[in-house]
């Protein structure tokens, strides 16, 4: 099919850009791995009377909270990008081509979601020393979770990117919706911990769903119910998003 | 190859009460034969661009009609898509990424497979003679070799019709020269091309025909000898010593203007820049006239020049304004 293959041409092209820039792919790492090594033996102490005795439970229950963190800025990021590309010409040389034009977007997003789950295993493996323990399967489904995720915010990005068509209102834009959805979402601190009207507010967050979603992976109980309803959460949205990004896309760009 | 009636674009710009409408293109009209170089000569903002870009099907015009290579622009612009190429005046070059790279990505755009991209990539860096630099990163190419590699972008698909925005703007003479002997042998290989330019020289050398644009509207068409035989005769520039305004004399250029206007043997005086341009039949005849009216009125002229028409000239007698900045 034409949109998939263009689809995977774009990714090729966006994501051996991003390989030929190491140093990018490095600095994106910095903050997680800062996070996660001086932060969470914070977590330790203040979820102690919580059940979290060990550090091995401080990381199962930040780990999960720091791949939504990472899925939601990392994507929110991405309006950047594409700005860019409209600015230098290179989606005007792609237009007046045959290539498909939702290929032109998906393809950018999905270099977003390959590498936010790149990073997501670094983390992983760092974490894992420090005492992280969990289920390959759960894990591996937590991955597709934070793909659906970034492909959700970077989607978001897209569509505040394409109505503002500035640098300076999206980056403001992104930073006044970006904080109190993850604040919302517990990825630091777990809402368990939050007040009353703040959990009930939270239940109105698509990423705090997603977040307990994840939590519940890390934890081994994928059973409960609130993994499969923040997939699901999660994956509708991703496709509203998407679908409207593509129909600003797909108008007049001038 | 193409053919557009009444095109035009009107862009709205601000939001709510404060929006105003720029008339950006005002309903032009041109035809250009299949293995034709025609040109669109105006100054900034004249529309050339965004004449250009609807018909990339870029953007939609807000009027008229088009047909390319056939097709007609509004109902099937994607077929339109295959048969075009298209550089615009901004080039759209990943900066980290190379020649050969964005070459094989144009390449597969436009449907080809792997390998074939990889063959016509090394192809068009052959025929445009990137080869020292076609593996570097595109941000360390000089503008030339930058405005090269946009073209060979735009022509890798060998497109029927092919739309150069100011395909020279901004490089030096040598460099000009040699992008004109590649659009030529586009043109050889069989290409309808249709370039806008700022540059008189371009217009006159490298165009079959020109169209002069201005203010969203042709104001003349036609080969550039045919443009500059209408305006008929020599050009006369008289140019006038900065004057002493301390005594009270004023500048001579209106004055000397308003003269001469009026004289029987000058078709038309316009100044351009503190100089006088003036039409006139023969200037072999004219000077001395010239010269001995602006004595009588004591008037010291400085620099005389005469010349040849140019399209400057027809730019000039069609607008009231001088091209050359
Ligand atoms: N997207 C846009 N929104 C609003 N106005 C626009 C837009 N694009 C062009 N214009 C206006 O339309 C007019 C024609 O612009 P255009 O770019 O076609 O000129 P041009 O002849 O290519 O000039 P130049 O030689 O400077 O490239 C200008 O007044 C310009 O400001
Ligand atoms: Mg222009």
């Amino acid at each position: 099919m034409k949109i998939v293959r263009d689809t995977w041409l774009i990714f090729q092209q966006e994501a051996g850009l991003m390989v030929r820039n190491p140093v990018m792919v490095a600095f994106s790492l910095a903050q997680p791995i800062t996070y996660l090594i001086l932060f969470a033996p914070f977590l330790k102490v203040v979820m102690v009377d919580r059940g979290a005795s060990s550090y091995a439970d401080a990381y199962r229950i930040y780990v999960p909270g720091l791949f939504v963190a990472m899925g939601l800025f990392g994507g929110l990021f991405a309006g950047y990008g594409l700005l860019s590309a409209l600015r230098a010409g290179i989606i005007d040389r792609c237009r007046v081509t045959p290539v498909s034009r939702t290929g032109l977007l998906l393809g950018r997003a999905l270099m977003h979601v390959s590498l936010n789950v790149t990073q997501a295993v670094i983390v992983t493996l760092v974490a894992l020393p420090f005492g992280l323990r969990v289920h390959l399967a759960n894990l591996l489904i937590s991955y597709a979770l934070l793909g659906v995720m970034v492909l959700l915010s970077t989607s978001l990005s897209y569509d505040i990117a394409l109505l503002v068509r500035n640098e300076n209102s999206l980056g403001v834009l992104v930073n006044t919706v970006g904080q109190p959805i993850s604040l919302l979402a517990g990825v630091l601190i777990p809402l368990v911990l939050a007040p009353m009207w703040i959990q009930r507010a939270a239940r109105w967050n698509p990423f705090a769903w997603a977040t307990d979603g994840m939590r519940a992976l890390f934890a081994g109980q994928i059973t409960q119910n609130v993994v499969w309803q923040g997939a699901l959460i999660m994956i509708g949205l991703a496709a509203a998003s998407l679908f409207w990004s593509s129909h600003l896309f797909g108008r007049e760009v001038s | 190859m193409i053919e557009a009636t009444g095109l035009r674009k009107s862009f709205r710009v601000g939001r709510g009460r404060g929006a105003t409408t720029v008339e950006a293109v005002r309903g032009v009209d041109f035809a250009v034969r299949r293995g034709e170089i025609v040109g669109f000569l105006g100054p900034n903002g004249a529309g050339k661009s965004t004449t250009l870009r609807m018909l990339a099907t870029l953007i939609q015009p807000s009027g008229g009609e088009a047909t390319i290579a056939g097709v007609d622009l509004l109902r099937s612009p994607a077929q339109v898509r295959r048969r075009i190429g298209f550089v615009a005046q901004a080039s759209g070059t990943y900066d980290d990424s190379t020649a050969r790279r964005d070459l094989v990505l144009q390449a597969r755009m436009h449907g080809r497979s792997k390998s074939v991209a990889q063959d016509l990539a090394v192809a068009a860096i052959r025929a445009f003679q990137l080869d020292d630099f076609a593996d570097r990163k595109i941000k360390t190419y000089s503008g030339g070799q930058r405005r090269r590699l946009d073209v060979a972008l735009g022509v890798i698909h060998s497109p029927q019709v092919m739309f150069l925005d100011e395909p020279t703007a901004g490089l030096d003479p040598p460099s000009r020269v040699r992008m004109w002997q590649e659009v030529r042998r586009l043109r050889e290989e069989g290409m309808t091309i249709f370039l806008t330019t700022h540059y008189l020289d371009e217009a006159d050398s490298l165009c079959d025909r020109v169209s002069i644009i201005d203010g969203g509207r042709i104001v003349a068409e036609g080969t550039p000898s045919d443009l500059k035989r209408e305006i008929s005769g020599d050009v006369v520039t008289v140019e006038f010593a900065a004057t002493d305004l301390a005594d009270g004399s004023g500048d001579d250029l209106p004055a000397a203007s308003k003269l001469l206007a009026e004289a029987p043997y000058v078709h038309a005086a316009e100044p351009v820049d503190g100089a006088l341009r003036l039409y006139v039949d023969s200037a072999a005849t004219a000077i001395p006239q010239i010269m001995r009216a602006l004595y009588d009125r004591g008037i010291e002229p400085g620099a005389i020049e005469t010349r040849r028409p140019s399209l400057d000239d027809v730019f000039l007698a069609k607008t009231g304004r001088s091209l050359e900045e």
